[in-house]
């Protein structure tokens, strides 16, 4: 056989071979937790959160203005009681709450207030404020895609980051809080 | 117990799947008459025991088996029975398993049917088949086995995806599935085809039917998941350039080529390494898409369970087929040697443009999908690929393509000349000025872009009823072939006037509406008439009554409705559509902006129903063609080489 007629038709299967590199490298790095091909990174991140204002679940008069909460760094977690990953979430938010020192702004997205409230009221309540956006307004301004997601709001009222999916103790510790600590100088 | 049974089948179901291999690949090289024929047992004994388990699953759906876990998370008592039926195919193993049941279909047909080939060679594709099935079921079982159990058994299933509760929807993955596996199809008799060295004209007349079948339930499949996505997503947008479309629309642009690149080899006996090339590709992106859906590489609307473990496993599956089938390509390839030449303007000349013109946007859909995945992988950034450039990549070849199908039909194999006059041409092309215009005026739409679309499709249209009238006007008969070819290119000039209808004179706008407010689009006034709660078998709406009046006369009374469904708490919308013949009114309910106003999607999408007409009058000219007498009928010449070739090697 011709040695160079081989070479001519070889290269279908090398070029498919090269592709399908790539596709394994891929694979190894969302199988090591590397790569997160969901982690669509925030058109927010650095520029001024939107603002928030928006009644409580309590269902009185009471509202949530994120003006109230300027001056100081808070996070805003967006769940709703239909959403399982959000039961995942919860004890992980009771655990961080007391410990962490930056409040917890829920916001009950797409949700009934009544099932809010019965949620808290049997599992806890990790929030600083809970927010209630019924029809997703202040969500959509957000960018939210599905709950659950975080946000890191800086005291100057910046969005810092963007955590998509249920929050641990270990993501606050190694994705969000060295984000805060680098836009506090270093100082916590 | 009747879920273990369905496990055990499918593994019974492996065991015959490597016995048809062995059979096929060893019988066909060693010529062993008894081990050929010891496939067909294989081939019907694996179908029966993938029909088995197929219908032990189904039968776990059916009697709200909550034990089962994939029956737990993808159904509920309350379902319907069509969708509990359905589901069985809603997420990924009980698809895979619907994958796997219709290879075995296939094979049986391909067992039953080839009686007329060469033993051995009947043998090699019944072989592959049987390769491409070892490797599913392995992958079934393996990594995706349907037939776990629930332990403790849940007290009531998750439900059914919502989204996937509808009728087109239960029919759509069956549809599309026969097509992707049926380019399996294709592919066996390409590389058995090689292995025997076996690459002349016959091998690509007993290819035709089979990848002409395959490629019109791709076209139907793949036209009914756009026409779901019309009215279900509550978007009134045809088709989205999602990766999972994308995943799909390649294989078809791939057996579009590959149709036609057989119809040259069969009567010319050229572009040999180009056919063979194009059958390992459409096989290929066929896998690829399973890859680029299950893996969760790509982020998709498609939310299919995905891990990095089944995406692993796909990946080597697809690196044995596609390269295995290369390097035997690259072994086999060279012996070809064609030697006839063809004029500029002949047939030959014709649909070699159109494979370069479908291989190139298949090229081009596959980088655009593929290149966030790259830039991803190797931490460049995270980008998007959106409908902007697959439009552009659509448009560029796809108007040229169009044109040379009205052009090349009438071209003459081998020789630069074309069957009518010039003039023919002439007249042609001044109707569909003519008509392009009159579509125009009708929609008062005036661009460049509009005009061209029009003309071409009308074009087509013109120029594939001048053979059928010619012959008709001579009394000729018209063999099934032509009038196949005809009315497929019909149905691809019908596509191109309703997407060009669409996509240069729709009118969407969402607008909050009160009940009694109403809103005008081109024409028509759409008045939100009432709001009623409504209930559905498993879930709540909120219907609305829209009217839809012209001139003052009522044309249309839409029910868009919003649904909740009770399981999994999702909003999903129904839209109220008016189907007709020069256009649809669309009416969707979007959010409750409360006080009694809600967000309504109106739209008045001109001509769009030709563009899945035109796909299903496409499907009825692929499935004419195939009936063509030729494919059954076993020519003298044709035995002689058959029992010559059996002394040959392999």
């Amino acid at each position: 056989m011709n040695g160079k007629l081989l070479n001519r038709y070889l290269w279908p299967a090398v070029a498919v071979l090269a592709l399908f590199g790539v596709f394994m490298f891929a694979l190894a790095r969302i199988g090591s937790g590397d790569l997160v091909v969901s982690d669509i990174p925030s058109p927010l991140i650095g520029k001024m959160a939107p603002a928030v204002d928006l009644p409580t679940i309590a269902g009185d008069e009471a509202r949530f203005t994120s003006a109230s909460m300027l001056g100081k760094p808070w996070l805003l977690n967006v769940w709703g009681t239909w959403c399982p990953a959000c039961r995942d979430e919860h004890p992980a938010l009771m655990e961080m709450a007391p410990v962490i020192g930056v409040p917890i702004v829920g916001l009950d997205w797409k949700d009934d207030a009544g099932d809010a409230r019965n949620w808290l009221a049997s599992l806890g309540n990790p929030y600083h404020a809970v927010a209630f956006d019924p029809v997703g307004r202040t969500a959509i301004d957000f960018g939210v895609y599905g709950a659950p997601e975080t946000f890191l709001i800086g005291a100057d009222g910046r969005v810092l980051a963007k955590f998509i999916g249920p929050l641990t103790m270990e993501a606050w510790e190694t994705k969000l809080k060295p984000k805060l600590l680098a836009a506090n100088g270093g100082q916590p | 117990m009747t879920p273990e049974l369905g496990h055990f089948a499918l593994a019974l179901a492996l065991a015959l799947a490597l016995a048809q291999t062995f059979f096929g690949l060893m019988g066909g090289w060693k010529r062993r008459s008894r081990w050929m024929d010891a496939t067909h047992s294989a081939v019907v004994g694996q179908a029966v025991f993938v029909a088995a388990a197929f219908a032990m699953l189904s039968r776990a759906f059916m009697t709200n088996d909550f034990s089962v876990a994939y029956v737990a998370n993808n159904s509920n008592s309350a379902l319907p029975a069509l969708f509990k039926f359905s589901a069985l195919w809603g997420a990924h193993e009980g698809s895979l398993l619907l994958w796997i049941f219709i290879l075995s279909l296939w094979s049986v047909a391909v067992s039953l049917f080839s009686k007329s080939l060469p033993e051995s060679f009947r043998a090699r594709v019944v072989g592959i088949l049987g390769l491409v099935s070892v490797g599913f079921l392995s992958f079934t079982l393996g990594t995706s086995n349907p037939f776990l159990r629930l332990i403790p058994a849940a007290a009531d299933g998750a439900d059914l995806n919502p989204l996937l509760q509808d009728v087109a929807l239960a029919v759509h993955p069956p549809m599309l599935y026969t097509g992707y596996v049926g380019t399996a199809v294709a592919f066996a008799f390409a590389c058995a085809a090689m292995f025997e060295g076996r690459l002349d004209a016959t091998w690509a007349r007993w290819t035709r039917p089979w990848t002409t079948v395959a490629w019109l339930f791709l076209t139907v499949g793949i036209a009914l998941g756009s026409w779901w996505a019309y009215y279900e997503l509550g978007w009134g947008g045809w088709w989205f350039w999602d990766p999972v479309e994308n995943a799909s629309f390649m294989p078809w642009l791939m057996s579009t080529a590959l149709i036609h690149s057989l119809a040259v080899t069969e009567k010319r006996g050229l572009f040999k390494s180009w056919t063979l090339l194009l059958s390992i590709f459409a096989f290929s992106l066929s896998l690829l898409g399973t890859f680029l859906v299950r893996s969760g590489v790509l982020v998709s609307v498609h939310s299919f369970a995905s891990d990095p473990a089944r995406g692993i496993f796909i990946l080597g599956l697809l690196t044995f087929f596609i390269i295995g089938s290369l390097l035997l390509f690259a072994w086999r390839a060279p012996l070809l040697k064609s030697s006839a030449g063809f004029g500029l303007f002949s047939r030959e000349a014709f649909l070699l443009l159109n494979n370069v013109l479908l291989v190139v946007s298949a090229a081009l859909i596959l980088l655009g999908t593929l290149w966030p995945l790259f830039m991803d992988a190797f931490s460049l950034g995270k980008i998007s690929v959106g409908p902007p450039y697959f439009n552009a990549i659509f448009l560029v070849p796809g108007v040229p393509l169009v044109v040379a199908i009205g052009v090349g039909m009438h071209s003459t194999w081998k020789h630069s000349r074309l069957a009518p006059k010039p003039v023919v041409f002439g007249v042609l092309a001044a109707v569909a000025a003519v008509l392009a215009l009159g579509f125009m005026v009708w929609l008062s739409h005036y661009t460049l872009l509009a005009a061209v679309g029009f003309m071409a499709g009308v074009f087509v249209i013109g120029a594939s009823l001048y053979e059928p009238w010619q012959r008709w006007r001579g009394g000729h008969s018209l063999p099934a072939a032509v009038l196949g070819m005809t009315i497929a290119h019909i149905g691809v000039g019908m596509f191109t006037i309703g997407v060009t209808g669409v996509e240069s004179s729709k009118i969407e706008r969402d607008i909050a509406l009160g009940v009694g407010d109403s809103t005008e689009v081109a024409g028509y006034v759409f008045k939100l008439e009432s709001l009623k709660p409504v209930q559905g078998p498993n879930y709540n709406a909120t219907e609305g009554e829209v009217t839809v009046r012209h001139d003052g006369d009522l044309v249309a009374t839409l029910h868009p409705q919003k649904r909740s469904y009770w399981v999994r708490t999702m909003p999903m919308t129904e839209a109220g559509i008016a189907v007709g013949p020069g256009r649809d009114l669309f009416a969707a309910l979007g959010e409750d902006l409360g006080g009694g106003r809600w967000s309504v999607r109106v739209q008045y999408k001109p001509l769009i129903r030709y563009i899945w007409l035109g796909a299903l009058v496409m499907a009825i000219g692929g499935l004419l063609a195939t009936a063509d007498r030729r494919y059954r009928r076993r020519r003298p010449e044709e035995v002689a080489v058959a029992s010559n070739s059996a002394h040959a090697e392999g």
